[in-house]
């Protein structure tokens, strides 16, 4: 009985250090959320760096209401308008990818070729590299396809620059199911698009899922791509106008909060709702997926 | 005749197959085209372009050897590059050993069948699904150090409160850059075997950096906790109560079985997290911009400022060839070695 206390109390103990660490580490994740929702709400009468830490007095939404229409007393362009362009631009490049990537990873993984060993890393390398290394031919080769500036020039460059990481989400995928069940099938006398239409898209449906919400944060997030092709404020996607107006003197830094906080929700809502297939595409991309 | 119809069977689904084949090489043929044109000739388009005289608007393809390279490695006043490669040095080695520490005492904790891991777990990986914008004009906040006039701000304001006051300084605003001092005993030493140039701040730690890890760790640490966590849960107990019975206590029982173990992990999370790092940019735009006499420049900046603000586009192309490059050393093995793993399988 003695000896059992004995034993107990200095694993009770560590539980303790456990969850303590463990609480202290997710503070320091949480702080950033805390400030951007505390600011958020605050009045722009309590807008004080020296009270940055305090509570706010009530729900006010005032921040969030400029940060998104703007304000044309303080010359504040609001976010609403790159928001839709974030969208209107994620939405159809994330599709594309999807399809894209789906048609690589398929005949990748079941009817490859000589040289397609060779050929998908080499494929893959393109998702590695600094996209400084292909900027400046990019702009040029833009500017002559009439793409430069605009939203679909923006789409353009998502999907092609997608092409690796969702071959290579796909090809994993569909390595995974057996060849036997593709034989079976072209022995039945089906084709390729056949195989793909009534077998593999059909169960290939998490896949989709993965690299759609993978493509989708990567687009949403990016901003190196956004910022070289849409100099035009009217086009700029979400990242590029919140970089905008952080940078701007005359924005109170609550807006900017509350700008920060519409830029991530999209992708944080995926996050939440879906996050076991996101940890997939993250995983995917140290290419162990 | 069963033979007949057998070859007339055999024959149309060969030609069957050899449709399929024709069919395939059509479907992945626009992504190679592309791959092939979008991905490798316009690094050949940069790497040429880079040996170019094109410093204006007006594209100019005059040879003009190595010359951009050599501006690049110039000393003052022009040393930015050297100083945006020490940057990215101690950028890079900080930044890897905060997400691999932090990431696996994550992983530890959490694989001590905790309650709740799940809610810890996804506070702990939230932060990799927004976009580094987003992190870095809120770090930006709560970094800022405020002034005297204001008072402090951000963090500092928070070390007062809790009576640390003596923690707070200039965050991302500091231009100290820590380096051996030519005059004293290391530096002398140094310079009497000919080495007095590491006594420099070129060979330095700007402390301006310390901010840019901070930001860059709370985002992708997560990974390397995930990453981690993953590589625990596959090993199987027997080999810790194996170690157990020989007598190894917990702490041994890392050291000795668990972390060799998740060798194969930290190696893919040091080039994983190692790429991103060299090609760090959006963090920097919104975060720190170049700093204080270049403290928080990094080659991917100078490249972008260079190029697309001051319209030198062959030299902006040299430094984005050098960035590709040292990507490149990281992370061709890498590949290579995965596909030839999996190759093997």
């Amino acid at each position: 009985m003695i000896a059992q206390t004995q034993t107990r109390r200095p694993i009770r103990v560590s539980r303790i250090l456990i969850y303590a660490a463990l609480f202290v580490a997710a503070a320091f994740y949480l702080l950033p959320v805390y400030v951007l929702f505390i600011t958020g709400m605050k009045s722009f009468q309590e807008v004080n760096l020296s009270r940055m830490w305090d509570l706010p007095s009530g729900f006010h939404f005032d921040s969030y209401l400029t940060a998104w229409f703007g304000s044309e007393k303080e010359g504040i362009t609001g976010l609403a308008g790159n928001f839709m362009n974030s969208i209107y631009l994620a939405i159809p490049a994330t599709l594309f990818s999807a399809v894209l990537g789906s048609l690589n990873g398929y005949v990748l993984a079941k009817w490859k070729f000589r040289g397609s060993n060779v050929l998908f890393p080499l494929m893959l390398f393109g998702m590695f590299i600094p996209y400084q290394s292909i900027l400046i031919p990019l702009v040029q080769v833009l500017k002559n396809m009439s793409l430069y500036g605009s939203i679909q020039g923006l789409i353009f460059v998502h999907v092609v620059y997608g092409i690796p990481i969702t071959t290579l989400i796909f090809r994993n995928y569909f390595a995974e199911i057996p060849t036997e069940l593709i034989e079976a099938a072209k022995i039945d006398g089906a084709g390729i698009l056949g195989i793909y239409r009534h077998i593999l898209f059909p169960i290939s449906m998490p896949g989709f899922v993965v690299v759609m919400i993978w493509q989708f944060q990567s687009i949403w997030n990016d901003f190196l791509f956004a910022v070289i092709v849409t100099s035009r404020p009217t086009v700029q996607p979400m990242t590029v106008a919140l970089n905008n107006m952080a940078g701007s003197y005359v924005v109170q830094w609550n807006v900017q909060m509350a700008g920060a906080l519409i830029a991530a929700l999209p992708t944080l809502l995926i996050f939440i709702f879906l996050g076991r297939y996101f940890m997939r595409g993250l995983l995917a991309g140290s290419l162990k997926g | 005749m069963v033979l007949k119809t057998l070859g007339v069977f055999t024959e149309r689904r060969m030609c069957r197959i050899s449709t399929d084949r024709i069919i395939s090489l059509v479907m992945i043929a626009p992504s190679i085209v592309a791959i092939a044109i979008f991905v490798y000739g316009f690094i050949g388009f940069t790497g040429f372009s880079s040996f170019t005289s094109w410093n204006s608007l007006v594209p100019d393809f005059t040879l003009i050897g190595w010359r951009n390279y050599e501006r690049l490695f110039g000393t003052i006043p022009s040393d930015r590059f050297l100083l945006d490669l020490r940057n990215t040095v101690c950028f890079t080695v900080l930044f890897l050993i905060a997400c691999i520490v932090l990431g696996f005492l994550l992983a530890v904790l959490l694989d001590q069948r905790v309650k709740g891991e799940g809610i810890f777990r996804s506070i702990f990986l939230f932060p990799m699904a927004i976009s580094f914008i987003v992190t870095g004009v809120v770090w930006r906040w709560l970094l800022n150090p405020g002034t005297l006039q204001t008072g402090s701000s951000g963090v500092n304001l928070l070390f007062e409160r809790i009576g640390l006051g003596l923690l707070r300084w200039g965050w991302f605003t500091d231009p100290t850059i820590w380096h051996i001092k030519p005059e004293t005993g290391l530096g002398q030493f140094l310079a009497s075997v000919g080495l007095e140039g590491i006594a420099s701040p070129y060979f330095g730690m700007p402390v301006a950096i310390f901010s840019l890890v901070i930001a860059a760790t709370w985002q992708m640490s997560g990974y390397t906790m995930a990453m981690f966590l993953a590589g625990l849960r596959g090993i199987p107990e027997e080999l810790r109560e194996a170690a157990r019975v020989d007598g190894a206590n917990e702490i041994q029982i890392y050291r000795h079985v668990i972390i060799p173990l998740l060798q194969p992990i930290t190696l893919s999370a040091v080039i994983v997290l190692g790429h991103i790092s060299l090609k760090i940019f959006d963090l920097v735009v919104s975060m720190t911009g170049p700093g204080p006499a270049f403290a928080t420049d990094v080659p991917a900046f100078f490249m972008w400022d260079t190029t697309f603000r001051g319209n030198n586009f062959a030299q902006g192309a040299a430094i984005a060839t050098i960035l590709l490059v040292s990507v490149a050393v990281l992370i061709v093995p890498y590949l290579v070695n995965t596909m030839r793993t999996e190759a093997e399988l």
